[in-house]
């Protein structure tokens, strides 16, 4: 047997520790292995309650004060000398955007891959094998880490959480320095945040540069309202106009909708890698020769000026009745 | 004066990329390459600092021969000395392997006050090469960068997270990998390009760099790929039709309400 053992799991990000929970107790079942969650922090003991109710059956705590706030050095040093102590055989990692900075980083110390934002995970003749979109979208890539740990990190929402029951775990206290930071926060401004998330959203009406100023955006709002979702947008409607701070796609969110309406969005790959498991899919372009139209259930080709607001009144009408 | 490196990766246009559509392979071998989109981005950063404060811009890609072009194009935009690390044995590194050659060739230049990177690459968006290359080198990083400004030794970064700016303050020397959003690259001139043709590309092969055989090219890399396959993609794909705006968008209406959207 080999000396590297247990599925661990660590996110910054507590929802998404769960949900690398949920992924990781699936996988630490089918391997007979046990579940260990990382956490780290200053203050954290009153949460290590809630990890093992949500499937783990081991939480390594770490707190330091160095540990306050999510610094790379500190929080990559402490988990590589876990890791170095204790050798699991997986270690999955919360894809945020610190998360992402931080596994290659913790990979490279432990001289191991990692394969970024995983959207499955499997256990094949006891290797894990992992998969993720690349290519800008056009392709599915399957792969396997032939060193250990295995390193994999995992995208929000991708995974479900367990339900929480009562289930018993033992919490134990590690003492280890973190190395001190190189670089400083001087400061933080909160982006103001959708209310609800989008991959949550059951509709989302999507613009992109089709739209031309942000206050059209209403008309958008206005459907999205009517069918209960909410609004969404392409790529340089955040970086290029600045009207956004997120958008929808493969660098973006990634969203799974019951319907995905998107107005005068061409339809790029990497933005149709981001709306791949949307069930249904409208698209409203005034080209006819629009990629979306390819990955589109219903085409109209036409002015969204036009159309979204003429869908919206006869929807309004619809659904009124009943 | 700042000395500033950049890495450049030649990646697929992975908007010309084509499928097969009997195996469902995409079809890479041909596909055109370019320069990944945000490397341009870390290049014009860095052509903007030099061109602010004086120094000097070094760029350094991983490659075949090919990649050449990559550092033709890099030179008209800008850089001073152009670096291709290339040898046989490099051929399918992972980024360990990426990271262990760049840093052994940055090494190799001497010193640095500033390493830029994408902040991923198009083709592969593992946004990995960054973070591996500054633990390589043991350097502060600073990820997802959308502003940029270096004072003597003192660098301050705003950098994008999901529900936040961070502003981030260090010392160099530094690696730091941005977004599309830090600057729009330049397009060179015609006599920009003329100009470049004439500069040399220096090329430096593992015995040059002294890399060992075992970390580099499939042995030294820790992921194996066991296939690549275009997800099948089915759509209804129904054109809806009518003579007015108005019919049009009943049509739709009514598409959406079978659906089962709007509650029901
Ligand atoms: C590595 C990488 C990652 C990326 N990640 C993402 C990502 O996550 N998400 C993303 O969105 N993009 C991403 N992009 C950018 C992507 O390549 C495209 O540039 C982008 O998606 C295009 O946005 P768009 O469709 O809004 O604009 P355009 O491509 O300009 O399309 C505008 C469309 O609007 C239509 N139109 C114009 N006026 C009207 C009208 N009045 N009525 C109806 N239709 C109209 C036009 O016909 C056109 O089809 C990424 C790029 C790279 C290189």
């Amino acid at each position: 047997m080999s000396e590297f053992q247990g599925v661990w799991v660590f996110s910054e990000s507590r929802d998404l520790m769960l949900e690398l929970l949920g992924k990781g107790s699936e996988l630490a079942k089918k391997l007979r292995v046990e579940l260990t969650a990382v956490l780290m922090g200053r203050n954290v003991k009153d949460q290590a309650g809630r990890l093992i109710e949500h499937g783990a059956d081991k939480v390594y705590m770490v707190a330091d004060p160095a540990l306050e706030r999510f610094y790379i050095e500190p929080y990559t040093s402490a988990l590589a000398q876990l890791v170095q102590q204790h050798k699991p055989e997986i270690l999955l990692i919360g894809s945020t955007r610190r998360g992402r900075a931080m596994a290659p980083r913790l990979a490279t110390r432990l001289e191991t891959g990692c394969v970024p934002d995983c959207t499955e995970l499997s256990i094949e003749d006891g290797r894990l094998v992992m998969s993720r979109m690349v290519y800008g979208g056009n392709a599915l890539a399957k792969e396997i880490c032939r060193v250990k740990p295995q390193i994999a990190t995992v995208p929000p929402r991708v995974f479900q959480k367990l339900e929480s029951r009562g289930r018993k775990g033992q919490v134990v206290e590690v003492d280890i320095k973190p190395e001190k930071s190189g670089t400083e926060v001087v400061e933080t401004r909160e982006i103001e945040a959708a209310k609800v998330k989008v991959e949550e959203a059951k509709v989302i009406v999507a613009g992109g540069r089709g739209v031309e100023k942000k206050e059209d955006f209403r008309i958008l709002e206005d459907l999205a309202e009517i069918l209960g979702g909410q609004i969404g947008n392409s790529r340089p409607l955040a970086e290029d106009r600045k009207w956004f701070t997120e958008w929808i796609g493969l660098s973006g969110h990634k969203v799974r909708p019951m319907l995905y309406v998107a107005c005068g969005i061409s339809g790029v790959i990497q933005h149709v890698a981001g709306i791949r498991d949307s069930q249904v899919i409208v698209a409203i372009n005034k080209d006819a020769e629009a990629p979306i139209l390819e990955v589109a259930d219903y085409i109209v080709v036409g002015d969204l000026y036009e159309i979204v607001p003429a869908l919206s009144s006869v929807l309004r009408r619809l659904l009124k009745g009943g | 004066m700042p000395t500033i490196i950049v890495c450049l990766k030649q990646a697929l246009d992975v908007a010309e990329l084509k499928v097969d559509s009997t195996t469902q392979r995409v079809l890479t071998a041909n596909a055109p390459r370019k320069i990944s989109d945000f490397d341009k981005n870390a290049l014009e950063e860095a052509v903007k600092l030099k061109e602010k404060l004086g120094g000097e811009v070094i760029t350094v890609t991983v490659g075949s021969e090919k990649a050449k072009m990559v550092l033709k194009e890099a030179l008209a935009m800008g850089t001073d000395r152009a670096y291709l690390l290339s040898d046989p044995s490099f051929e399918h590194s992972d980024t360990l392997a990426i990271s262990y050659i760049l840093a052994e060739g940055i090494k190799k230049l001497g010193s640095y006050d500033l390493i830029l990177c994408g902040e991923a690459s198009i083709d592969s968006y593992s946004g990995q090469v960054g973070p591996r290359l500054a633990e390589r080198l043991q350097l502060p990083q600073i990820t997802y960068v959308r502003a940029l400004s270096l004072n003597g030794d003192t660098v301050v970064a705003e950098r994008t997270l999901e529900n936040c700016y961070e502003t981030i303050k260090t010392k160099t020397p530094v690696l730091a990998t941005v977004t599309k959003e830090i600057n729009e690259p330049r397009i060179p001139s015609l006599m920009a390009i003329m100009k470049a043709s004439k500069k040399e590309i220096i090329t430096w092969s593992a015995e040059d760099l002294k890399v060992a055989k075992t970390r580099v090219g499939i042995d030294g890399s820790a992921i194996q790929i066991m296939n690549v396959l275009a997800p099948k993609m089915d759509r209804k794909r129904i054109v809806l039709e009518a003579d007015t705006v108005k019919g049009v968008a009943e049509k739709l209406a009514k598409a959406l309400i079978n659906e089962g959207v709007g509650g029901r």
